[in-house]
């Protein structure tokens, strides 16, 4: 039987397509356990924070266990630089807690508002895949509740298969519960970053290949709406960790300088009209922004928080979008399948569905885990109000294009991939499946997103799309 | 399971042969490749509309047996038929439904009773059985193919215009009580449509075709509304049609 926790309507960050489960919370390891011993017929599946953008942390009909109860930090080793931490614990509590000891989590995304658990099993990346890969890359070792093998200890030597079926594993092979990460020394809690517009897509994408061989960190802000010449133009980040000597004199001791206050959040304005994010309004600020980034800035020191954290300025902001939510793709093609970039780009402009800014970012290589979204190759991410026109078909052919081109895309932000698709995309697929069916043979682990893309579960059987 | 815009995995369509339901389930399935079950009485009908389907582009399209006037086989069937679509339900499409011959109804026999068995007591038998269903899976969407015919009963057609109207006052409270389930209810209000069952009779100002509602339920699925009318001007009309005085609406021709 599915547990009696509340009966709730559950839906992703992008406010998409929202199901009925029934929720319940997590405080200790134990309760991990006995929630998979309780699962119905329709399973269970792990909720963080709730920034995964469609449906990953949604289980209609089944149960949803939320582990943000699960939150303390149970060590930080200071000289070895690691933490061990509970899986529900956010990368904003850790930061809060180790940056002033002069210790960074290796890879955030674009939010601290993602559980350690919730970080491993998307496999998170960052603004410096290029050179350290993603989350999992960096994960020492974590304790696992699965259905059919109990507690499990697994790292990248114990257990290995098991280690890297979980890491971008989406929830699907048991409940994490406690994990032990790798940190970075740093000396102070500030980025210096040097800036530069690029105006169009080539420039962008030769400045940034040349970039990442000297930075830890880079990025480019791609605006989406602009056209023909301009097609692809950016702006284009590109940081380090500032040391101490990067700062002005006065602020240069040791406590001053880590300190870690990141803005508290604004929310969004309760009287900004629902849907005030269309086309028109977005390309407006896109023209701004792009006009008020300097050509070329040099050695700028900004807080850590407001440049790995945009997203968090604002809290609330899906919102705007209206009220059918909105969806972000995220796709990765191959290093000589630029083209594809391109033609991704055009495709956004040439629609208008009225995108956001796109990130572009250059990926190192991928790792061990079959179904991590990160290989090495050009990453493209936007967001999109869902009830654009044509968006459907649009993004059908994009889904086409990138898997011909070798690429794929994010599962931690999809929420409408062509199912028939997702094997190609992620050829390693048989393999995930291979260890899941060790681990979880009756298929208590159970998500939307499986149930959406069913190849997650089982083979797909000729002729038939589920 | 149904993603964010709307596309589905499956479909089930109660009345597996009406022209209105084959249409909704090719236009639902055909992009992506989903399942379909086509369900109704006569299985040679069936196999025509399950060939119409897979040529829209569907994955597996399977026939079954079903009778809106057999209550009691409904729970069976629904499991039969959920097995059949590989999983979840995604959209239900009760597309059933007779149109009687109202002259000779009145003038008697049981046609008048068997229509308003299969067109009503059929229909919340099968419904309520599918919104349980629906609940317990904590998602999905069942498409009520109403009438404009229900929403002020003529004189011209009154045996099927009240089954109508019975049928779409139970679908608006069924919707009603699963708010918050996951569950959903989309009523759909055609005008009159061009198909085999209206074949003969007199066209109707501001007819439509089974294509046009199957376009209208997608993008209703879609964008998550309640209530569609077909063509969307009708629901104007019908606001004044409810406020005509009965001497003018019983005059009002077939």
């Amino acid at each position: 039987m599915p547990s009696d926790g509340d009966l709730r309507l559950v839906s992703g960050w992008g406010r998409t397509a929202a199901t009925a489960a029934h929720l319940t919370s997590a405080l200790t390891p134990v309760d991990l356990s006995a929630a998979i011993k309780r699962a119905g017929p329709r399973g269970v599946i792990g909720r963080g924070l709730g920034r995964s953008y469609g449906d990953a942390a949604q289980n209609a009909g089944g149960d949803v266990l939320v582990t943000t109860g699960m939150n303390r930090i149970l060590d930080v080793d200071v000289a070895g630089s690691t933490a061990r931490v509970e899986a529900g614990v956010s990368l904003d509590t850790l930061m809060r807690t180790v940056v002033p000891l002069g210790l960074w989590p290796v890879v955030t995304p674009g939010t601290r508002q993602v559980t350690v658990g919730g970080a491993i099993g998307c496999d998170v990346h960052g603004k410096n895949h290029h050179r350290d890969g993603s989350f999992a890359a960096h994960v020492e070792s974590m304790v696992l509740e699965t259905p059919a093998r109990g507690t499990l200890t697994v790292s990248a030597n114990q257990e290995p298969d098991v280690f890297w079926a979980t890491a971008g594993g989406m929830g699907l092979t048991g409940l994490i519960s406690e994990a032990t990460i790798r940190l970075v020394p740093i000396e102070t809690s500030s980025m210096r970053v040097d800036t530069e517009r690029a105006v169009d897509l080539d420039t962008a994408m030769a400045r940034m290949t040349e970039g990442d061989r000297f930075y830890r960190y880079s990025v480019a802000w791609v605006d989406c709406l602009a056209r023909g010449r301009s097609l692809g133009r950016s702006v284009l980040e590109f940081a380090d960790h500032a040391r101490l000597e990067d700062l002005p004199p006065a602020g240069r001791h040791r406590k001053r300088a880590l300190r870690f206050k990141p803005v508290a959040s604004v929310p969004a304005p309760p009287w900004a009209p629902s849907g005030l994010l269309n086309r028109w309004s977005v390309a407006a600020f896109n023209e701004l922004w792009y006009r008020k980034s300097p050509r070329r800035a040099v050695g700028r020191v900004v807080a850590a928080a407001a440049f790995f954290h945009p997203l968090d300025l604002v809290t609330g902001w899906p919102r705007l979008y209206g009220s059918r939510g909105f969806l972000q793709y995220q796709m990765v093609v191959p290093d000589g399948a630029a083209d594809t970039v391109r033609r991704s780009i055009e495709a956004l402009s040439g629609n208008g569905c009225g995108s956001f800014l796109a990130v572009l970012k250059r990926f190192g290589a991928g790792n061990l885990a079959p179904l991590s979204f990160p290989q090495s190759g050009w990453t493209l991410a936007f967001d999109l109000p869902a009830g654009a026109s044509g968006l459907g078909p649009m993004l059908d052919r994009l889904d086409e294009m990138v898997a011909a081109a070798g690429g794929r895309v994010y599962l931690a932000k999809d929420s409408r991939l062509r199912p028939d698709l997702l094997e190609a995309m992620y050829p390693a697929l048989p393999t995930w499946r291979v260890v899941r069916e060790r681990l979880d043979p009756d298929r208590r682990m159970c998500s939307d997103l499986a149930r959406r893309l069913p190849a997650l579960l089982d083979p797909p059987t000729p002729g038939a799309a589920r | 399971m149904k993603d964010a815009l709307g596309a589905v995995g499956s479909v089930l369509v109660l009345g597996g042969s009406s022209d209105i339901g084959v249409a909704i389930a090719a236009k639902l399935a055909g992009p992506r490749r989903a399942t379909v079950v086509l369900a109704g009485r006569h299985p040679q009908p069936l196999e025509s509309s399950a060939a119409a389907v897979r040529a829209a582009g569907a994955g597996r399209v399977d026939t079954l047996p079903f009778d809106a006037d057999d209550t009691g086989s409904h729970d069976d069937f629904l499991t039969k038929a959920t097995k059949h679509a590989g999983g979840d339900l995604d959209v239900v499409v009760l597309a059933f439904g007779v149109l009687g011959n109202q002259s000779a109804d009145e003038a008697g026999g049981d046609g008048a009773v068997r229509l308003a068995r299969t067109n009503y007591v059929g229909a919340v038998s099968v419904g309520l059985a599918v919104a349980r269903l629906l609940r317990a899976q904590g998602h999905g969407t069942l498409v009520v193919v109403s009438s404009v015919a229900g929403e002020r009963v003529r004189r011209a057609n009154f045996i099927y215009g009240s089954s109508k109207a019975a049928l779409d006052g139970f679908a608006q409270g069924l919707g009603d009580s699963l708010a918050g389930s996951g569950a959903k209810v989309l009523i759909v209000r055609p005008g009159f449509v061009r198909t085999k069952m209206t074949e003969g009779l007199p066209v109707a100002p501001m007819s439509t075709t089974a294509d046009e509602v199957a376009r209208a339920t997608v993008k209703a699925l879609a964008s998550g509304r309640q209530v569609i009318w077909v063509p969307g001007s009708l629901r104007a009309v019908f606001i004044v049609f409810r406020h005509l005085p009965r001497f003018v609406w019983r005059r009002v021709p077939a």
